[in-house]
Protein backbone atom coordinates (compact mmCIF):
# COMPACT_ATOMS: atom_id res chain seq x y z
CA UNK A 1 0.00 0.00 0.00
CA UNK A 2 1.28 3.43 -0.91
CA UNK A 3 -1.14 5.87 0.62
CA UNK A 4 0.39 8.77 -1.32
CA UNK A 5 -1.63 7.73 -4.36
CA UNK A 6 -4.83 8.91 -2.68
CA UNK A 7 -3.41 12.43 -2.41
CA UNK A 8 -2.39 12.56 -6.05
CA UNK A 9 -4.44 14.67 -8.42
CA UNK A 10 -6.94 13.12 -10.81
CA UNK A 11 -5.54 13.74 -14.33
CA UNK A 12 -8.48 15.70 -15.73
CA UNK A 13 -9.84 17.50 -12.71
CA UNK A 14 -8.89 19.54 -9.68
CA UNK A 15 -9.52 16.79 -7.17
CA UNK A 16 -7.35 14.23 -5.42
CA UNK A 17 -8.20 10.54 -5.71
CA UNK A 18 -9.46 10.36 -2.13
CA UNK A 19 -11.95 13.14 -2.92
CA UNK A 20 -13.04 11.19 -5.99
CA UNK A 21 -13.73 8.11 -3.85
CA UNK A 22 -15.48 10.27 -1.26
CA UNK A 23 -17.79 11.71 -3.91
CA UNK A 24 -18.51 8.13 -5.06
CA UNK A 25 -19.36 7.21 -1.48
CA UNK A 26 -21.70 10.21 -1.38
CA UNK A 27 -23.60 8.93 -4.42
CA UNK A 28 -23.71 5.41 -2.95
CA UNK A 29 -25.21 6.65 0.31
CA UNK A 30 -27.63 9.05 -1.39
CA UNK A 31 -28.89 6.31 -3.70
CA UNK A 32 -29.27 3.88 -0.83
CA UNK A 33 -31.04 6.47 1.33
CA UNK A 34 -33.74 7.39 -1.18
CA UNK A 35 -34.15 3.81 -2.35
CA UNK A 36 -34.61 2.74 1.28
CA UNK A 37 -37.39 5.24 1.90
CA UNK A 38 -39.18 4.11 -1.26
CA UNK A 39 -38.62 0.43 -0.44
CA UNK A 40 -39.78 0.81 3.15
CA UNK A 41 -43.04 2.53 2.21
CA UNK A 42 -43.86 0.24 -0.74
CA UNK A 43 -42.67 -2.88 1.07
CA UNK A 44 -44.79 -2.09 4.13
CA UNK A 45 -47.91 -1.58 2.01
CA UNK A 46 -47.40 -4.78 0.01
CA UNK A 47 -46.47 -6.72 3.14
CA UNK A 48 -49.61 -5.59 4.97
CA UNK A 49 -51.81 -6.30 1.95
CA UNK A 50 -50.50 -9.87 1.89
CA UNK A 51 -51.78 -10.48 5.43
CA UNK A 52 -55.33 -9.22 4.83
CA UNK A 53 -58.35 -11.44 4.18
CA UNK A 54 -58.83 -10.13 0.65
CA UNK A 55 -57.97 -13.10 -1.57
CA UNK A 56 -57.22 -11.04 -4.67
CA UNK A 57 -55.14 -8.45 -2.87
CA UNK A 58 -53.02 -11.25 -1.38
CA UNK A 59 -52.48 -12.74 -4.85
CA UNK A 60 -51.42 -9.43 -6.33
CA UNK A 61 -49.05 -8.86 -3.40
CA UNK A 62 -47.55 -12.33 -3.87
CA UNK A 63 -47.09 -11.72 -7.60
CA UNK A 64 -45.37 -8.41 -6.85
CA UNK A 65 -42.84 -10.11 -4.60
CA UNK A 66 -42.20 -12.98 -7.04
CA UNK A 67 -41.70 -10.53 -9.92
CA UNK A 68 -38.87 -8.64 -8.27
CA UNK A 69 -37.30 -11.68 -6.65
CA UNK A 70 -36.89 -13.81 -9.75
CA UNK A 71 -35.09 -11.44 -12.11
CA UNK A 72 -31.38 -10.65 -11.55
CA UNK A 73 -30.75 -7.14 -10.30
CA UNK A 74 -28.56 -6.17 -13.24
CA UNK A 75 -31.34 -7.18 -15.65
CA UNK A 76 -33.77 -5.06 -13.63
CA UNK A 77 -31.37 -2.14 -14.03
CA UNK A 78 -31.39 -2.67 -17.82
CA UNK A 79 -35.20 -2.86 -17.80
CA UNK A 80 -35.58 0.47 -15.99
CA UNK A 81 -32.79 2.17 -17.89
CA UNK A 82 -33.39 0.93 -21.46
CA UNK A 83 -36.68 -0.97 -21.78
CA UNK A 84 -39.12 1.27 -19.89
CA UNK A 85 -38.13 4.50 -21.72
CA UNK A 86 -38.09 2.48 -24.97
CA UNK A 87 -41.65 1.27 -24.50
CA UNK A 88 -43.35 4.20 -22.79
CA UNK A 89 -43.25 7.37 -24.83
CA UNK A 90 -44.08 9.64 -21.88
CA UNK A 91 -41.10 8.30 -19.92
CA UNK A 92 -38.83 8.75 -22.91
CA UNK A 93 -39.95 12.39 -23.30
CA UNK A 94 -39.20 13.03 -19.64
CA UNK A 95 -35.89 11.20 -19.62
CA UNK A 96 -34.43 13.24 -22.49
CA UNK A 97 -34.95 16.41 -20.45
CA UNK A 98 -32.67 15.04 -17.68
CA UNK A 99 -28.93 15.19 -17.76
CA UNK A 100 -27.27 11.73 -17.78
CA UNK A 101 -26.27 11.80 -14.10
CA UNK A 102 -29.82 12.68 -13.01
CA UNK A 103 -31.19 9.95 -15.26
CA UNK A 104 -28.82 7.36 -13.81
CA UNK A 105 -29.54 8.44 -10.25
CA UNK A 106 -33.34 8.39 -10.65
CA UNK A 107 -33.16 5.01 -12.39
CA UNK A 108 -30.94 3.56 -9.66
CA UNK A 109 -33.26 4.78 -6.89
CA UNK A 110 -36.39 3.43 -8.61
CA UNK A 111 -34.77 0.11 -9.51
CA UNK A 112 -33.28 -0.52 -6.07
CA UNK A 113 -36.44 0.82 -4.43
CA UNK A 114 -38.67 -1.73 -6.15
CA UNK A 115 -36.13 -4.54 -5.78
CA UNK A 116 -35.69 -3.95 -2.05
CA UNK A 117 -39.41 -3.31 -1.45
CA UNK A 118 -40.21 -6.90 -2.48
CA UNK A 119 -37.77 -8.17 0.13
CA UNK A 120 -39.13 -5.84 2.81
CA UNK A 121 -42.68 -6.92 1.92
CA UNK A 122 -41.65 -10.50 2.62
CA UNK A 123 -40.21 -9.52 6.02
CA UNK A 124 -43.23 -7.40 6.99
CA UNK A 125 -45.59 -10.23 6.07
CA UNK A 126 -43.68 -12.82 8.10
CA UNK A 127 -43.40 -10.35 10.98
CA UNK A 128 -47.16 -9.85 11.11
CA UNK A 129 -47.86 -13.55 10.68
CA UNK A 130 -45.50 -14.41 13.52
CA UNK A 131 -47.80 -12.59 15.95
CA UNK A 132 -50.38 -14.74 17.65
CA UNK A 133 -53.90 -14.69 16.22
CA UNK A 134 -55.06 -13.40 19.60
CA UNK A 135 -53.46 -10.00 19.05
CA UNK A 136 -55.57 -9.28 15.97
CA UNK A 137 -58.70 -10.62 17.64
CA UNK A 138 -58.02 -8.58 20.76
CA UNK A 139 -57.81 -5.48 18.56
CA UNK A 140 -61.15 -6.26 16.96
CA UNK A 141 -62.69 -7.13 20.35
CA UNK A 142 -61.70 -3.68 21.61
CA UNK A 143 -63.75 -2.22 18.77
CA UNK A 144 -60.81 -1.14 16.61
CA UNK A 145 -61.27 -1.15 12.86
CA UNK A 146 -58.95 -3.23 10.68
CA UNK A 147 -56.84 -0.15 9.90
CA UNK A 148 -56.61 0.77 13.58
CA UNK A 149 -55.73 -2.80 14.51
CA UNK A 150 -52.80 -2.73 12.08
CA UNK A 151 -51.73 0.75 13.12
CA UNK A 152 -51.87 0.32 16.91
CA UNK A 153 -51.57 -3.42 17.56
CA UNK A 154 -49.97 -5.46 14.78
CA UNK A 155 -47.46 -3.17 13.07
CA UNK A 156 -45.75 -1.78 16.20
CA UNK A 157 -44.92 -5.34 17.27
CA UNK A 158 -44.19 -6.65 13.77
CA UNK A 159 -41.68 -3.89 12.96
CA UNK A 160 -39.81 -4.53 16.19
CA UNK A 161 -39.61 -8.24 15.48
CA UNK A 162 -38.18 -7.74 12.00
CA UNK A 163 -35.45 -5.23 12.90
CA UNK A 164 -32.66 -7.84 12.53
CA UNK A 165 -33.68 -8.95 9.00
CA UNK A 166 -34.27 -5.31 8.06
CA UNK A 167 -30.69 -4.60 9.14
CA UNK A 168 -29.47 -7.19 6.64
CA UNK A 169 -31.68 -5.62 3.99
CA UNK A 170 -30.14 -2.19 4.59
CA UNK A 171 -26.69 -3.69 4.20
CA UNK A 172 -27.79 -5.59 1.08
CA UNK A 173 -29.18 -2.37 -0.36
CA UNK A 174 -25.91 -0.50 0.19
CA UNK A 175 -23.97 -3.35 -1.41
CA UNK A 176 -26.45 -3.55 -4.29
CA UNK A 177 -25.87 0.10 -5.20
CA UNK A 178 -22.58 -1.12 -6.72
CA UNK A 179 -24.64 -2.74 -9.50
CA UNK A 180 -25.67 0.78 -10.57
CA UNK A 181 -22.16 0.86 -12.02
CA UNK A 182 -23.72 -1.12 -14.90
CA UNK A 183 -25.72 1.94 -16.01
CA UNK A 184 -22.82 4.31 -15.33
CA UNK A 185 -23.82 5.89 -12.02
CA UNK A 186 -20.67 7.42 -10.52
CA UNK A 187 -21.01 5.65 -7.16
CA UNK A 188 -18.20 4.23 -5.04
CA UNK A 189 -17.51 1.12 -7.13
CA UNK A 190 -17.47 3.16 -10.35
CA UNK A 191 -14.92 5.55 -8.89
CA UNK A 192 -12.84 2.68 -7.52
CA UNK A 193 -12.59 1.07 -10.94
CA UNK A 194 -11.86 4.40 -12.55
CA UNK A 195 -9.02 5.02 -10.12
CA UNK A 196 -7.65 1.50 -10.63
CA UNK A 197 -7.68 1.79 -14.42
CA UNK A 198 -6.25 5.29 -14.61
CA UNK A 199 -3.45 4.82 -12.06
CA UNK A 200 -2.86 1.06 -12.53
CA UNK A 201 -2.96 0.85 -8.71
CA UNK A 202 -5.60 -1.86 -8.60
CA UNK A 203 -4.54 -3.19 -5.23
CA UNK A 204 -4.66 0.22 -3.51
CA UNK A 205 -7.95 1.27 -5.04
CA UNK A 206 -9.72 -2.01 -4.31
CA UNK A 207 -8.35 -2.17 -0.78
CA UNK A 208 -9.68 1.33 -0.11
CA UNK A 209 -13.13 0.36 -1.44
CA UNK A 210 -13.16 -2.84 0.62
CA UNK A 211 -12.29 -0.93 3.79
CA UNK A 212 -15.01 1.65 3.10
CA UNK A 213 -17.67 -1.01 2.47
CA UNK A 214 -16.69 -2.92 5.63
CA UNK A 215 -16.88 0.29 7.69
CA UNK A 216 -20.34 1.07 6.26
CA UNK A 217 -21.52 -2.46 7.08
CA UNK A 218 -20.23 -2.25 10.65
CA UNK A 219 -21.75 1.20 11.15
CA UNK A 220 -25.14 0.15 9.79
CA UNK A 221 -25.02 -2.88 12.07
CA UNK A 222 -24.25 -0.83 15.18
CA UNK A 223 -26.85 1.84 14.42
CA UNK A 224 -29.57 -0.76 13.92
CA UNK A 225 -28.58 -2.56 17.14
CA UNK A 226 -28.94 0.77 18.94
CA UNK A 227 -32.38 1.36 17.41
CA UNK A 228 -33.39 -2.16 18.34
CA UNK A 229 -32.40 -1.61 21.98
CA UNK A 230 -34.17 1.76 22.11
CA UNK A 231 -37.40 0.34 20.77
CA UNK A 232 -37.41 -2.93 22.67
CA UNK A 233 -40.65 -3.70 24.51
CA UNK A 234 -39.66 -4.64 28.08
CA UNK A 235 -39.80 -8.35 28.74
CA UNK A 236 -40.85 -9.14 25.20
CA UNK A 237 -38.03 -9.26 22.71
CA UNK A 238 -34.44 -10.17 23.36
CA UNK A 239 -32.45 -8.09 20.94
CA UNK A 240 -29.18 -6.24 20.45
CA UNK A 241 -26.58 -6.68 23.10
CA UNK B 1 -42.72 2.82 -30.46
CA UNK B 2 -44.21 -0.68 -30.26
CA UNK B 3 -44.35 -0.80 -34.05
CA UNK B 4 -40.56 -0.58 -34.26
CA UNK B 5 -39.96 -3.68 -32.19
CA UNK B 6 -38.36 -6.63 -33.92
CA UNK B 7 -38.42 -9.79 -31.89
CA UNK B 8 -36.84 -11.80 -34.69
CA UNK B 9 -33.48 -10.74 -33.31
CA UNK B 10 -34.04 -13.32 -30.57
CA UNK B 11 -34.59 -16.17 -33.03
CA UNK B 12 -31.51 -15.17 -35.01
CA UNK B 13 -29.24 -15.03 -32.00
CA UNK B 14 -30.73 -17.95 -30.06
CA UNK B 15 -27.75 -20.34 -30.45
CA UNK B 16 -25.40 -17.62 -29.15
CA UNK B 17 -27.73 -16.82 -26.23
CA UNK B 18 -28.05 -20.50 -25.36
CA UNK B 19 -24.29 -20.85 -25.22
CA UNK B 20 -24.28 -17.94 -22.78
CA UNK B 21 -27.00 -19.62 -20.73
CA UNK B 22 -24.96 -22.82 -20.73
CA UNK B 23 -22.00 -20.97 -19.21
CA UNK B 24 -24.32 -19.43 -16.60
CA UNK B 25 -25.68 -22.86 -15.62
CA UNK B 26 -22.21 -24.42 -15.57
CA UNK B 27 -20.81 -21.68 -13.36
CA UNK B 28 -23.84 -21.93 -11.05
CA UNK B 29 -23.51 -25.71 -10.62
CA UNK B 30 -19.75 -25.65 -10.07
CA UNK B 31 -19.97 -22.74 -7.63
CA UNK B 32 -22.85 -24.35 -5.73
CA UNK B 33 -20.97 -27.65 -5.33
CA UNK B 34 -17.63 -26.00 -4.55
CA UNK B 35 -19.31 -23.47 -2.30
CA UNK B 36 -21.13 -26.19 -0.37
CA UNK B 37 -17.88 -28.15 0.07
CA UNK B 38 -15.78 -25.22 1.27
CA UNK B 39 -18.75 -23.71 3.09
CA UNK B 40 -19.15 -26.91 5.12
CA UNK B 41 -15.46 -26.88 6.01
CA UNK B 42 -15.77 -23.20 6.98
CA UNK B 43 -18.81 -23.97 9.11
CA UNK B 44 -16.91 -26.69 10.93
CA UNK B 45 -14.05 -24.23 11.41
CA UNK B 46 -16.42 -21.57 12.77
CA UNK B 47 -17.81 -24.05 15.27
CA UNK B 48 -14.34 -25.20 16.28
CA UNK B 49 -13.45 -24.74 19.94
CA UNK B 50 -9.93 -23.75 18.89
CA UNK B 51 -10.24 -19.96 18.87
CA UNK B 52 -7.69 -19.01 16.16
CA UNK B 53 -9.48 -21.33 13.70
CA UNK B 54 -12.99 -20.13 14.52
CA UNK B 55 -11.97 -16.47 14.48
CA UNK B 56 -10.21 -16.76 11.13
CA UNK B 57 -13.23 -18.46 9.60
CA UNK B 58 -15.60 -15.89 11.09
CA UNK B 59 -13.41 -13.04 9.80
CA UNK B 60 -13.41 -14.48 6.28
CA UNK B 61 -17.19 -15.00 6.26
CA UNK B 62 -17.94 -11.52 7.62
CA UNK B 63 -15.55 -9.88 5.17
CA UNK B 64 -17.14 -11.64 2.19
CA UNK B 65 -20.62 -10.78 3.41
CA UNK B 66 -19.95 -7.08 3.92
CA UNK B 67 -18.52 -6.17 0.50
CA UNK B 68 -20.50 -6.06 -2.77
CA UNK B 69 -20.24 -9.15 -4.95
CA UNK B 70 -19.17 -6.92 -7.84
CA UNK B 71 -16.11 -5.81 -5.89
CA UNK B 72 -15.27 -9.43 -5.05
CA UNK B 73 -15.58 -10.37 -8.74
CA UNK B 74 -13.07 -7.68 -9.71
CA UNK B 75 -10.78 -8.52 -6.77
CA UNK B 76 -10.45 -12.13 -7.85
CA UNK B 77 -10.12 -11.19 -11.49
CA UNK B 78 -6.93 -9.34 -10.61
CA UNK B 79 -5.76 -11.60 -7.79
CA UNK B 80 -6.45 -15.03 -9.32
CA UNK B 81 -3.32 -15.04 -11.53
CA UNK B 82 -1.18 -13.97 -8.57
CA UNK B 83 -2.72 -16.61 -6.28
CA UNK B 84 -2.27 -19.41 -8.83
CA UNK B 85 1.31 -18.27 -9.41
CA UNK B 86 2.24 -18.44 -5.75
CA UNK B 87 0.39 -21.73 -5.13
CA UNK B 88 2.01 -23.44 -8.12
CA UNK B 89 5.37 -21.73 -7.59
CA UNK B 90 5.53 -20.51 -11.18
CA UNK B 91 7.85 -17.77 -12.33
CA UNK B 92 5.19 -15.52 -13.86
CA UNK B 93 1.44 -15.21 -13.34
CA UNK B 94 -0.62 -17.34 -15.74
CA UNK B 95 -3.19 -15.86 -18.13
CA UNK B 96 -6.47 -16.84 -16.50
CA UNK B 97 -9.11 -14.56 -17.97
CA UNK B 98 -12.41 -13.46 -16.53
CA UNK B 99 -14.28 -16.56 -17.65
CA UNK B 100 -12.15 -18.87 -15.52
CA UNK B 101 -11.42 -16.52 -12.62
CA UNK B 102 -15.22 -16.31 -12.16
CA UNK B 103 -15.21 -19.97 -11.06
CA UNK B 104 -12.73 -19.17 -8.28
CA UNK B 105 -14.67 -16.01 -7.34
CA UNK B 106 -18.04 -17.66 -6.98
CA UNK B 107 -16.73 -20.73 -5.15
CA UNK B 108 -14.95 -18.50 -2.62
CA UNK B 109 -17.82 -16.02 -2.33
CA UNK B 110 -20.60 -18.59 -2.04
CA UNK B 111 -18.56 -20.56 0.49
CA UNK B 112 -19.17 -17.69 2.92
CA UNK B 113 -22.96 -17.82 2.39
CA UNK B 114 -23.17 -21.63 2.37
CA UNK B 115 -21.07 -21.60 5.56
CA UNK B 116 -23.78 -19.72 7.43
CA UNK B 117 -26.43 -22.14 6.17
CA UNK B 118 -24.40 -25.21 7.11
CA UNK B 119 -23.56 -23.73 10.49
CA UNK B 120 -27.27 -23.42 11.21
CA UNK B 121 -27.72 -26.97 9.91
CA UNK B 122 -25.02 -28.41 12.15
CA UNK B 123 -26.38 -26.50 15.15
CA UNK B 124 -29.85 -27.87 14.46
CA UNK B 125 -28.62 -31.37 15.34
CA UNK B 126 -29.21 -32.12 18.98
CA UNK B 127 -26.23 -32.38 21.31
CA UNK B 128 -27.33 -35.89 22.27
CA UNK B 129 -26.52 -37.16 18.79
CA UNK B 130 -22.98 -35.83 18.99
CA UNK B 131 -22.59 -37.41 22.41
CA UNK B 132 -23.99 -40.69 21.12
CA UNK B 133 -21.57 -40.70 18.17
CA UNK B 134 -18.58 -40.16 20.46
CA UNK B 135 -19.89 -42.77 22.90
CA UNK B 136 -19.89 -45.28 20.02
CA UNK B 137 -16.17 -44.59 19.64
CA UNK B 138 -16.36 -42.49 16.48
CA UNK B 139 -13.76 -39.75 16.13
CA UNK B 140 -14.60 -36.15 15.15
CA UNK B 141 -14.40 -36.69 11.37
CA UNK B 142 -16.38 -39.94 11.52
CA UNK B 143 -19.07 -38.35 13.69
CA UNK B 144 -19.33 -35.43 11.26
CA UNK B 145 -19.38 -37.59 8.14
CA UNK B 146 -21.66 -40.38 9.35
CA UNK B 147 -23.98 -38.72 11.86
CA UNK B 148 -24.12 -34.94 11.82
CA UNK B 149 -23.52 -33.74 8.25
CA UNK B 150 -26.03 -36.11 6.55
CA UNK B 151 -28.79 -34.79 8.80
CA UNK B 152 -27.60 -31.19 8.53
CA UNK B 153 -27.70 -31.44 4.72
CA UNK B 154 -31.17 -32.91 4.78
CA UNK B 155 -32.50 -30.20 7.08
CA UNK B 156 -30.84 -27.43 5.11
CA UNK B 157 -31.44 -28.73 1.56
CA UNK B 158 -34.27 -26.28 0.75
CA UNK B 159 -32.21 -23.33 2.02
CA UNK B 160 -29.14 -24.50 0.09
CA UNK B 161 -31.23 -24.76 -3.07
CA UNK B 162 -32.81 -21.33 -2.53
CA UNK B 163 -29.32 -19.88 -2.13
CA UNK B 164 -28.37 -21.63 -5.39
CA UNK B 165 -31.23 -19.84 -7.18
CA UNK B 166 -29.88 -16.54 -5.80
CA UNK B 167 -26.44 -17.60 -7.04
CA UNK B 168 -27.90 -18.37 -10.49
CA UNK B 169 -29.10 -14.76 -10.65
CA UNK B 170 -25.89 -13.31 -9.18
CA UNK B 171 -23.76 -14.99 -11.86
CA UNK B 172 -25.16 -12.37 -14.27
CA UNK B 173 -22.78 -9.81 -12.73
CA UNK B 174 -19.83 -11.41 -14.54
CA UNK B 175 -21.20 -9.80 -17.69
CA UNK B 176 -19.64 -6.57 -16.38
CA UNK B 177 -16.22 -8.22 -16.87
CA UNK B 178 -17.21 -8.79 -20.51
CA UNK B 179 -17.83 -12.49 -19.90
CA UNK B 180 -20.37 -14.06 -22.28
CA UNK B 181 -22.80 -15.50 -19.77
CA UNK B 182 -26.53 -15.30 -20.56
CA UNK B 183 -26.71 -11.57 -19.77
CA UNK B 184 -23.31 -10.92 -21.37
CA UNK B 185 -24.47 -12.60 -24.59
CA UNK B 186 -27.65 -10.54 -24.65
CA UNK B 187 -25.72 -7.30 -24.05
CA UNK B 188 -23.45 -8.05 -27.02
CA UNK B 189 -26.37 -8.86 -29.34
CA UNK B 190 -28.38 -5.87 -28.07
CA UNK B 191 -25.53 -3.51 -28.86
CA UNK B 192 -24.59 -5.07 -32.19
CA UNK B 193 -28.15 -5.06 -33.56
CA UNK B 194 -29.41 -2.01 -31.62
CA UNK B 195 -32.21 -4.17 -30.21
CA UNK B 196 -31.86 -3.22 -26.57
CA UNK B 197 -35.55 -3.26 -25.64
CA UNK B 198 -36.31 -6.66 -27.18
CA UNK B 199 -33.19 -8.39 -25.84
CA UNK B 200 -33.45 -7.22 -22.24
CA UNK B 201 -37.19 -7.88 -22.08
CA UNK B 202 -36.53 -11.40 -23.37
CA UNK B 203 -33.73 -12.01 -20.86
CA UNK B 204 -35.94 -10.82 -17.99
CA UNK B 205 -38.76 -13.17 -19.06
CA UNK B 206 -36.42 -16.16 -19.36
CA UNK B 207 -34.89 -15.55 -15.93
CA UNK B 208 -38.30 -15.09 -14.38
CA UNK B 209 -39.67 -18.34 -15.81
CA UNK B 210 -36.56 -20.31 -14.79
CA UNK B 211 -36.22 -18.89 -11.27
CA UNK B 212 -39.94 -18.98 -10.52
CA UNK B 213 -40.26 -22.62 -11.59
CA UNK B 214 -37.18 -23.61 -9.63
CA UNK B 215 -38.33 -21.86 -6.47
CA UNK B 216 -41.77 -23.49 -6.80
CA UNK B 217 -40.02 -26.88 -6.99
CA UNK B 218 -37.95 -26.03 -3.91
CA UNK B 219 -41.14 -25.18 -2.00
CA UNK B 220 -42.65 -28.55 -2.92
CA UNK B 221 -39.46 -30.31 -1.86
CA UNK B 222 -39.52 -28.41 1.42
CA UNK B 223 -43.01 -29.73 2.16
CA UNK B 224 -41.99 -33.31 1.29
CA UNK B 225 -38.82 -33.57 3.31
CA UNK B 226 -40.01 -31.59 6.32
CA UNK B 227 -39.52 -33.73 9.43
CA UNK B 228 -42.61 -33.55 11.59
CA UNK B 229 -41.60 -33.31 15.21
Amino acid sequence: MHLGIFLEQVPDGNMAWWQMLASGLGWTLATAFFAWIMAFVLGSIVGVVRTTDNHWAVRIGDAYVELFRNIPLIVQFFIWYFVVPGLVLAVKRWVVTLDPTQHQFVTAVICLGFFTSARIAEQVRSGIQSLSRGQRNAGYALGLTQTQTYRFVLLPMAYRIIIPPLTSEIMNLIKNTAVAYSIGLVELFFRTREMAEMTFRYFDAFTAATVIYVVIALTANRVMALIERRLAVPGYITGGK
Amino acid sequence: MIGDLDFEVIGRSLPYLLRGLQYTVQLTVVAALGGTFFGTLLAMARLSSFRPVSLTAAGYVNLMRSVPLLLVIFWFYFLAPVIVQSVMGWERPPQIGAERSAYITFIMFEAAYFCEIMRAGIQSISKGQVGAAFALGLNYWQAMKLVILPQAFRNMLPVLLTQTIVLFQDVSLVSLLNVTDFVGASVKIAQRDSRVVEMYAFVAVVYFILCYSLSTLVKQLQRRIAIIH
